[in-house]
């Protein structure tokens, strides 16, 4: 399996390349610069690791939810170059992509992700660990007030992204943490993109590139001038 | 070498492939005016959202209609523009231009519609005097070469498109209004009503337009007050009014422009430049100052592929290329872009066409 990932919904900026069981990542912290950063990283990785595009079997990006504008940076540079290199693509939700990376650096294997989603809403969806180490949700992801989230049942749930911070009391209210409760600071990874897509594409999930679409959650994003006046 | 354009700037997919033999091989345009239409204008977000479902799949469509996969160069509209919707053509092209290892060219927006006339059999040659009209945009340059442009005039505040617009919606047109104030101004009566022609009794090449829709609307409510109104006969005639006071102002600026630089070529480019009573008008004060007028075909007078895969391959065929990263420029000075030496020939040799 060799596939080359990205992300860039929120804050960082990060691409991996899997090739079979090694990985390698490039991961930067550079909100609003994933147009400049993200191409480099990418021919950086292949280059390093001697492969072309055309080797690979697949790409995969952070399909969201999260910044409209970082989800479309990694959509739209994914259908370039899947278009370009005629490959497929896997697209993978940055709020399982995140439950990963709370697994796989510190073990938790129920988790609960949110990302602020301004106007006072989350981004919000549940995992638990499968027995192949992978992250699987629980419930459909949603974009909703954190006093009116999904509760998931049962306890020792983990909180991780940035609507932890926001809104941690809120949240803490709804569902029953363990210890240690939450971290606000994690992001999410590439590295995570990539090993979240490999299981993806030997289940079928690869789309023709211009079906490499972000997914909003947040759908309602204009008033009409109708619904204004009323 | 043959460039594949995408243009995003703003409430159109544009893609198109210009080639150095064959000329223009094709376009396609997918417009969104219907998903703004109902909310009275172009909201951002949803541009965005809509351009980054249609750029692949009109590249896809066109690339099968000119039965070759091969593209030697990518250009991408890079600003003026809405960011959200520059930066889904930008991130598309530049990363499909790196994953085919073919150099990729950030496109002005403006110098796409600035030489879309170059389109053309009979295009105009260097140098000329440019009326750049459009939604946001109404401007004279002074354009040496591509590349080599020297601001004359510009919009003090409402572009000549933009006043068509807005004062299309007071008259209860729906959106884009433009057209179709053209086209109801058509059934108006030319002597009813007479509007200022904004700016022209100074020197100078500058253009004021907001106040011709504040002359419109005080012009309305007059009539409306009115005991025996003809509403739709009193809006075509104030549509007449304005679309002459627009139009004769334009004209009036470009007859200096061109008397001021003793350049006898005028080129008309932008949206706003598919207007017939325009293109009838200043195509008559140019034979007066015995020279010529050039337009764009009506097709890519508005925003389209077409000009930014030619302007494009004239700076992707001179060497100029981007670094491997992209990004929007929501406001660019046409002025501070680099020209393009040397002077190639703009594209006027019959080989260039089909
Ligand atoms: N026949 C016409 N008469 C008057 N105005 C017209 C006509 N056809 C189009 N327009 C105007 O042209 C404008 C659209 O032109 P264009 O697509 O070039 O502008 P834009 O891309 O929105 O702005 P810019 O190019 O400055 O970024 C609109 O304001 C529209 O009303
Ligand atoms: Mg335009």
């Amino acid at each position: 399996m060799k596939l080359l990932a990205i992300e860039t919904a929120a804050e960082a900026c990060s691409a991996a390349l899997l090739i079979d069981d090694d990985i390698q990542v490039r991961f930067q912290v550079e909100p609003r610069r994933q147009s400049e950063l993200i191409l480099p990283m990418m021919e950086e990785l292949l280059s390093e690791a001697g492969y072309t595009l055309g080797q690979l079997d697949a790409l995969a990006f952070g399909r969201g939810p999260g910044s409209f504008t970082g989800v479309r940076i990694a959509a739209g540079v994914i259908q370039g170059t899947a278009f370009g290199a005629d490959l497929p693509v896997v697209p993978v939700s940055t709020l399982a992509a995140l439950a990963q990376r709370a697994f796989r650096e510190q073990d938790h294997r129920a988790i609960l992700s949110a990302f602020d989603a301004r106007m006072n809403e989350v981004y919000w969806g549940g995992f638990r660990v499968n027995d192949r180490g992978l992250v699987t949700p629980i419930f459909d992801e949603q974009v909703a007030a954190p006093e009116a989230v999904n509760r998931p049942g049962g306890d020792g749930w983990y909180g991780v992204g940035s609507g932890w911070g926001a809104y941690a009391e809120q949240l803490s209210a709804r569902v029953s943490l363990g210890l240690p409760g939450y971290n606000p600071e994690l992001l999410c990874s590439a590295h995570d993109v990539a090993l979240l897509a490999a299981a993806g594409y030997q289940a079928g999930e690869a789309v023709a590139a211009e079906q490499a679409l972000p997914v909003y959650l947040r759908d309602q994003v204009a008033k009409k001038p109708r619904e204004v006046r009323t | 070498m043959r460039v594949l354009g995408i243009e995003t700037s703003c409430d159109e997919t544009g893609v198109a492939i210009y080639d150095s033999d064959q000329g223009l091989m094709g376009h396609l345009l997918h417009s969104q005016a219907a998903l703004h239409a109902e909310y009275g204008g172009v909201v951002p977000e949803l541009a965005s959202r809509d351009h980054v479902r249609k750029v692949l799949p009109l590249v896809r469509e066109l690339l099968g209609q000119c039965g070759e996969e091969r593209i030697d160069g990518v250009a991408y509209t890079c600003g003026p523009g809405l960011v959200g919707a520059l930066l889904v053509g930008a991130g598309i092209g530049r990363s499909l231009a790196w994953a085919r290892a073919v150099p990729a060219i950030g496109v002005h927006h403006m110098e796409g519609h600035l030489l879309a006339p170059l389109l053309e059999r009979s295009g105009p040659a260097f140098p000329f005097v440019a009326l750049l009209v459009s939604g946001g945009h109404t401007q004279l340059v002074e354009a040496q070469g591509v590349g080599r442009y020297h601001l004359l005039g510009d919009s003090l505040d409402d572009a000549a498109g933009e006043a068509f617009d807005k004062t299309a919606k007071l008259l209860g047109l729906p959106y884009p209004g433009g057209p179709e104030l053209a086209r109801l101004a058509l059934q108006g009566d030319p002597d009813r009503f007479r509007f200022p022609r904004p700016m022209t009794d100074r020197p100078g090449l500058d253009f004021s337009f907001s106040g011709l829709k504040t002359f419109a609307l005080n012009t309305l409510k007059r009539g409306l007050s009115e005991a025996s109104v003809e509403e739709v006969q009193l809006k075509a005639d104030i549509a007449r009014a304005f679309e002459e006071a627009v139009v004769d102002t334009l004209v009036i600026k470009c007859r200096r422009a061109v008397r001021e630089t003793g350049i006898p070529t005028l080129v008309l480019a932008g949206g706003v430049s598919a207007n017939r009573s325009l293109r009838r008008r200043i195509g008559a004060m140019m034979v007066e100052q015995g020279g010529r007028a050039f337009y764009p075909r009506p097709e890519f007078c508005t925003d389209n592929g077409a000009m930014i895969a030619y302007a494009g391959w004239q700076r992707l065929r001179a060497g100029q290329a981007e670094p491997l990263k992209f990004g929007a420029l929501p406001r660019w000075p046409l002025e501070t872009l680099p020209p393009v030496t040397p002077d190639p020939v703009p594209g006027r040799s019959g080989l260039l066409y089909r």
